[in-house]
């Protein structure tokens, strides 16, 4: 088993070094306000929250609270019906530089996936942000091997994604995101179906990434996976019930309030 | 046998794909060449260039003792079927890959609406425009039709695309019925497939339009793979995911205009379909899946035509059962060497 070593944790000291330099450095993603409805059924209601460069962001809430419609509000994937949003400091309609950020849907990696492609062509896909309908330079094929390096998949590299287990699909997809050169790594849900033991060297993983500076926005159904590893945590059920750093969360009701009437609470780690 | 590694393995593998796609491509551009020369022959050199060609013919037949290549109007066919077998599954592999079969039959009832109109058209005026270029038309607003009506109903929904299917069908009977006395054309060789189908103008417009998706597909490989494996990731990249859905069905329209003639309406969407399911089987990458599906695809429109010339059946019908053959094929190996792996390892 190839995996990458966890990297020691130094983010706190740096994380609030970010957050200091707010005023020179745009947020990376910038929400005001937002509201959006399936038809009359609202999935997202007044919302508003900042990512800051460098911030590992854990999105909490029960089944069927928004977290994924945000997610796709934050990325441009759904307009708001109401509200502003903006990516690196520009709406996100007129955000074109795709290359920064890497999503992970959730329909992608549980979908089983019977299209033939390899770990090295789905990685790829991450450079073609970069190259649009040009060809590859050595520049792209080498920024490929970095990313199949970082994630501990170079020996998958020529085998066929649909062949790999969960937690092996994860990275190539993680790989993908890297190849791009993304500062921002949106995940939804990335490790349902993924063994226990994968899914750790996995959050491990993204602790690493979030050490070099990269920022993470994570989808999450357990919530110890989140106050675990997140430096903030963002808690919806439609509307946000909070938004703080992940101590004052633990702290908070939010979570009962948010999760009340719906239902159960993963909890797997406490 | 055990002192070939793997590595070595996937290199002959691939270097056997390569030289199939290298006669492919040779085949292809020959068949191009044909129709260059056909449409050319009255000029000074292209003249006699022609004159070698029939002479080849001929003495093709004499070795075979066939009644098949001396014949200019065989020739078209063939080469608008060498064409077919090239675009259609490098179109396939992209909609299999989406889960959009159906656009593929959809478009060519659609495309048999728009051969109705022509025929129309073409009795009640006089006009002498080609048919096919009627269906092309036809054929490439429905697909826009189709792509919109995906886009504003739940992705990929099938239902309007099944109510699109049928009702451009039933369009085209009613407008064919309408039409029957005004017009003698045999509307069974589009609904087939036929060898006699192929006129010079139709056969000239798959030469082009041919050169066109192949041109267009190298051009978009890239963006295309993206948006058919991950289309949100592909979005959040910012390609521009609805304009190249619109080039892939409009594509998709293209091929289907120009493959009607040699498959018919009812089977034309076997050949988008088919070589591609055969070559995932199996196929080790998108890349090679899109090598293979060529050459299955042009496997199936040549073992066709062998049956079809030689028991004097339609052309449609035989180049799907071949392919159909082949795609059996492809299970039963790519089974077999599932068991070997799961024996050795």
């Amino acid at each position: 088993m190839s995996r990458a070593e966890p990297r020691p944790r130094s983010k706190r000291a740096k994380r609030s070094d970010a957050r200091s330099h707010t005023n020179t450095v745009p947020p990376v993603v910038e929400i005001t306000d937002v509201t959006f409805a399936y038809g009359d059924t609202p999935a997202v209601s007044d919302v508003s929250l900042t990512v800051e460069a460098g911030d590992f962001l854990g999105l909490v809430g029960p089944n069927g609270s928004g977290k994924t419609t945000l997610l796709h509000l934050m990325l441009g994937l759904l307009t708001p019906d109401e509200g502003a949003v903006e990516l690196f400091g520009e709406p996100v309609d007129a955000f074109d530089d795709g290359g920064r950020i890497g999503y992970v849907s959730q329909k992608a990696t549980s979908q089983g996936g019977s299209m033939p492609v390899t770990v090295r062509e789905c990685v790829t896909m991450g450079r073609y942000a970069h190259v649009g309908r040009g060809r590859l330079t050595d520049a792209d094929r080498d920024a490929v091997d970095d990313a199949l390096e970082t994630v501990g998949i170079v020996d998958l590299a020529g085998r066929m994604l649909a062949e790999l287990s969960g937690g092996q699909k994860q990275r190539a997809y993680i790989a993908r995101a890297l190849a791009s050169d993304a500062d921002l790594l949106a995940l939804d849900e990335p490790t349902v179906g993924v063994d226990a033991e994968s899914r750790d060297a996995f959050y491990a993983l993204l602790d690493g990434l979030n050490d070099d500076g990269i920022t993470i926005v994570l989808i999450e159904h357990d919530i110890g996976v989140v106050t675990d590893r997140a430096s903030r945590v963002a808690c919806i059920n439609t509307e946000l019930y909070h938004h703080g750093d992940t101590a004052s969360f633990v702290e908070s009701d939010a979570l009962a309030e948010a999760y009340g009437t719906t239902g159960q609470v993963v909890h797997h780690h406490h | 046998m055990s002192a070939l590694t793997s590595t070595d393995l996937a290199d002959r593998r691939r270097a056997v794909q390569v030289v199939g796609i290298g006669a492919t491509a040779l085949l292809a551009a020959g068949m191009l060449g044909f129709l260059a020369l056909y449409w050319a022959q009255d000029l000074p050199v292209a003249r006699e260039l022609y004159a070698a060609f029939r002479a080849m013919g001929r003495g093709v037949d004499a070795a075979l003792g066939t009644n098949v290549f001396r014949h200019p109007f065989m020739w078209q066919s063939l080469s608008t079927g060498v064409l077919v077998g090239v675009v259609a599954p490098l179109v396939g592999v992209f909609l299999v890959h989406r889960e959009m079969a159906l656009i593929g039959e959809t478009l060519a009832h659609t495309a048999f609406a728009g051969v109705a109109v022509g025929l129309l058209v073409t009795s009640t005026t006089g006009w002498s425009g080609s048919l096919l270029l009627v269906a092309l038309v036809v054929g490439i607003a429905g697909a826009l039709g189709v792509q919109w009506l995906t886009e504003h109903t739940d992705a990929y929904g099938d239902v309007p695309i099944a109510i699109m299917l049928s009702g451009s069908f039933a369009v085209g009977t009613l407008i064919i019925s309408y039409g029957r006395g005004l017009t003698g054309i045999n509307v069974e060789g589009y609904l087939f497939g036929n060898l006699a189908v192929v006129t010079v103008e139709g056969a000239r417009l798959m030469g082009v339009l041919s050169v066109v998706v192949v041109a267009a597909i190298l051009l978009t490989y890239k963006p295309l793979l993206f948006i058919t494996f991950d289309e949100q990731a592909a979005r959040v990249a910012q390609l521009d995911v609805t304009g190249y859905n619109a080039l892939l069905v409009v594509l998709t329209a293209v091929v289907v205009v120009g493959a009607m003639q040699v498959l018919g309406v009812i089977l034309v969407a076997a050949m988008l379909v088919v070589p591609v399911a055969a070559a995932s089987q199996v196929a080790r990458s998108f890349r090679e899946a899109t090598r293979l599906s060529v050459l299955f695809g042009q496997l199936s429109v040549l073992g066709g035509f062998a049956l079809a010339i030689r028991l004097g059946l339609p052309t449609g019908g035989s180049i799907v059962v071949v392919a159909i053959a082949i795609y059996l094929g492809a299970i039963a190996l790519a089974g077999s060497s599932t068991r070997a792996l799961s024996t050795h390892g």
